[in-house]
């Protein structure tokens, strides 16, 4: 390999450099019929799943296919969607929130060709690569985080389960049989990068041992009254030991008030978390984001842990589609899955699902914790 | 012929949904084919060995990614995030394995342009691997090394005209709804404010000089989009203060059927006819709607704005014309001190023209929150620590009944000494004189 310049000069860093100069500005990229009506749409009808149709006050209207797409996405993919989009959609598309590709066309004749098109094109290994759907009262996209592809403090995969759980629930991902919209998020570990604490179903990796500590290196690697001070619950605290017979100054853990949240390695690199054994996922149902009918609400813990299986998680994606399933049976058109929950009892979710309640299901965290004990006597036997 | 067994990986190419090996696999075939000829200034077989390494994580249950080192562009204190792996010597080709964020465009909108320039420079200089796109919203260039980094950035900046997103304890990259540009329920032009915003804070989105990590997030209407009121620090929540508009001719369009309701959400499954009351009416979490005579009412002063009678009839029901934003701050995902949601600053504000009200306010919260925060303690736990009204006070909000779900459970109440007559300087002899020792 030959070193090709783009033109920095590493010996004058400041030359021909540009900085601050943001994202580009967004109206470049919007199609015609986007930039003639923005702002002036005066309703949308989904026509199908994953098709809709935004019909401007001026009568214009555009057909926007969404179709999924797996976040980690290579550029002979991305290419292939640009191929599409400038056959069909005059080099215009955009990505959704959730990961979804949109493409867009002021035609209706070019629609069909387009849903063709996309529907047709597959993966060496059989996958979609444009399956189309995510709309409507059905199951979007999973927003999620790296996992083991690129992160250093996951509990989980995420692309793994991902494309597990989209593959058990994908018929919904093309149908709008539900009472309402199911969003599902994944986050290897309770970070949780994306709003998988406001989710329907939220898949959160977790650890469950206390973290290693690295003596040798602990002094070296960390800052230790940093890692000290980033627990949350007062576990970690400075020591000095001795090591090979001489004096180190390192870190103690009361394992008793470890959560394992794992805030003390990503501050210290001396005291790695993941463990093979002790790692897997928990399910939180019954969160939401929107305002709409009811206000927005946290998502629950409803199983405490699930042991990672690789590669297709099935404990975890046959309780996801079991929760899906009994909330499709008995829940009220337009009513979220935490709306229905909160009307039946949290009892009768455990009844109806056969999950079973333990003690890990009651908070013991904080302030927040006290709030969501039962202090009434109302309740269903 | 790839260049590891992964026989677990391999079991995720099966099944509907897009798998993210064959792409993987289809991207280090074409590396390896190299039809444009390139010479790849990154090992050629990055893919495989993320494959690799992948594979040996699904073998063991465990990740094989460092902590990530300092790199970034000169200048910088985000944008980039150092990754190395733990098994440099099986997989070379991800031994270092650096992440480049870039500021997406509002909306995410693009042209095939755009992005097939994005997937020249990131071919010759990465690893053809990207997130499209990251939790926060930026576009993800996932995997290169550290003397490509200056190289990306001077491509990146002059060749596609792009910056850096956020990372670290800056402001991240904003993200925002489409908005008007393709929505019927936008109450500003979230795209605008993004952008706005985002011009305007280049210094602090790239130089850190926060606590920690302060996300904005804009969402057109209270349908939340950009889940802005659950991830973002500083919550932008479109709103309306007049009346909801109704056009009788289409409410009863969709009472006779003629329309699907909730533009035809539900078409899966037969719920049978509309039943505007059952269906719109009693569930109006208010109360403030009426079906009378085949007219329909909303009474203006009880609509919280919930947005549900909006979406289930969206041709007879408009959002109305006095329109701007909700403020609310606060809100982040569990770590440390367990998720919060944002909780209502400021009721009603201008978003429109150059958005200077709402930048007034971030300024002043960033003001006592650079002072008072502590290290990794977002807004939402310095709020917690230190109280809303301290908030409202420091963004010159005169305390309302809008900022709280209900008073304070218990009376015991700070009062200024100002506030308070005689003041709290007391003479004791003299308190001695009316009661004795």
């Amino acid at each position: 390999m030959a070193f090709i310049s783009s033109g920095y000069n590493p010996a004058k860093p400041m030359e021909g450099r540009i900085t601050d100069i943001g994202p580009r500005e967004f109206t470049e990229f919007l199609p015609p019929v986007i930039k003639a009506n923005k702002g002036k749409w005066a309703y949308h009808e989904i026509l199908e799943p994953g098709v809709l149709v935004h019909v401007g006050e001026s009568g214009d209207k555009v057909f926007t296919v969404r179709v999924g797409a797996a976040r980690l996405m290579s550029v002979t993919h991305i290419r292939e969607i640009c191929e599409i989009a400038d056959k069909h959609c005059d080099g215009h598309l955009r990505f959704t929130t959730r990961n979804n590709v949109e493409f867009m066309t002021d035609s209706e004749e070019k629609l069909a060709a387009l849903k063709e098109d996309l529907s047709s094109r597959k993966f060496d290994g059989g996958s979609h690569k444009f399956p189309i759907g995510g709309t409507g009262a059905g199951i979007t996209n999973i927003v999620h985080t790296q996992g083991w592809v690129h992160c250093h403090t996951p509990a989980t995969d995420a692309s793994g389960p991902v494309k597990a759980v989209m593959d058990s629930v994908f018929s919904d991902f093309q149908n709008h049989r539900l009472p309402a919209p199911v969003r599902i998020s994944l986050a290897c570990c309770i970070n949780m990068c994306g709003a998988v604490h406001c989710s329907d179903i939220g898949l959160v990796g977790i650890h469950r041992k206390p973290p290693m500590i690295d003596h040798e290196w602990t002094d070296q690697l960390c800052e230790i009254p940093l890692a000290v001070a980033s627990c949350p619950t007062a576990a970690v605290r400075p020591t000095k030991i001795e090591l090979d017979g001489k004096k180190v100054n390192t870190i103690a853990i009361k394992n008793e008030r470890c959560m394992y949240c794992g805030n003390c390695y990503t501050m210290c690199p001396a005291l790695p978390i993941s463990d093979g054994e002790g790692d897997g996922v928990v399910i939180m149902v019954g969160g939401k984001v929107s305002n709409r009918i009811s206000q927005p609400k946290f998502s629950k813990v409803v199983v405490a842990y699930i042991p990672n299986e690789m590669p297709r998680w099935p404990t975890l994606t046959e309780k996801v589609k079991l929760i899906i399933d009994i909330y499709a049976d008995n829940a009220m058109k337009y009513e979220r899955l935490g709306d229905w929950i909160e009307r039946i009892g949290w009892e009768k979710f455990f009844e109806l699902t056969g999950f079973e309640f333990t003690e890990h299901l009651i908070d013991d965290f904080r302030d927040h914790a006290y709030y969501t004990w039962r202090q009434t006597t109302q309740f269903k036997f | 012929m790839a260049k590891h067994a992964t026989p677990m990986l391999d079991q995720l190419e099966t099944g509907p949904w897009p798998s993210f090996v064959s792409d993987i696999k289809q991207e280090a075939a074409t590396r390896a084919a190299n039809p444009k000829g390139l010479d790849y200034q990154i090992p050629v077989d990055c893919p495989d060995d993320l494959l690799g390494v992948l594979e040996l994580s699904y073998n063991d249950g465990e990740t094989h990614w460092k902590h990530g080192g300092i790199v970034g562009v000169f200048g910088y204190g985000g944008g980039v995030i150092g990754r190395y792996c733990d098994q440099p010597e099986q997989f070379p080709g991800v031994a270092h394995f650096h992440t480049v964020r870039l500021n997406q465009p509002a909306g995410k909108y693009y042209t095939t342009d755009f992005l097939r320039q994005l997937c020249d420079i990131w071919d010759l200089r990465g690893s053809g691997l990207t997130n499209m796109h990251g939790a926060t919203g930026d576009i993800v260039l996932l995997g290169t090394t550290t003397p490509q980094l200056e190289e990306v950035f001077w491509e990146v900046t002059h060749n596609l005209n792009n910056d850096l997103g956020g990372s670290g304890s800056n402001l991240r990259t904003p993200a925002a709804c489409l908005g008007e540009s393709r929505c019927e329920y936008a109450c500003y032009d979230t795209q605008a404010a993004s952008y706005n915003l985002t011009m305007e804070y280049q210094d602090e989105l790239h130089r850190p000089a926060f606590p920690y990590k302060f996300k904005f997030k804009f969402d057109g209407c209270p349908n939340g989009c950009v889940a802005a009121m659950a991830r973002s620090d500083f919550s932008v929540v479109g709103t309306w203060k007049d009346s909801i508009k109704i056009d009788q001719e289409a409410v009863a369009a969709y009472v006779a059927g003629e329309f699907k309701p909730n533009a035809g959400a539900h078409s899966g499954k037969d719920w049978g006819a509309f039943d505007i009351e059952a269906e719109v009416i009693n569930r109006c979490p208010s109360a403030a709607m009426k079906w009378e005579g085949g007219k329909l009412a909303i009474d203006r002063s009880e609509c919280v704005r919930c947005m549900h009678c909006i979406n289930t009839m969206p041709r007879a029901l408009r959002i109305g014309d006095e329109r701007g934003a909700s403020i609310l701050c606060g809100a982040k995902a569990p770590i440390l001190d367990g998720a919060q949601m944002s909780s209502l600053i400021i009721p009603f504000i201008e978003a429109s023209g150059d958005f200077e009200e709402i930048k007034e306010v971030i300024e002043n919260i960033w003001d006592w929150w650079m002072e008072e925060g502590k290290n990794r303690e977002r807004l939402g736990e310095t709020m917690r620590r230190l109280s809303l009204q301290k908030l409202l006070e420091v963004t010159g909000q005169t305390p309302t009944a809008h900022n709280v779900q209900e008073p304070r459970h218990n009376p015991y109440i700070f009062f200024k000494e100002e506030d308070v007559p005689g003041g709290w300087d007391r003479d004791i002899n003299a308190y001695r004189k009316r009661h004795q020792r």
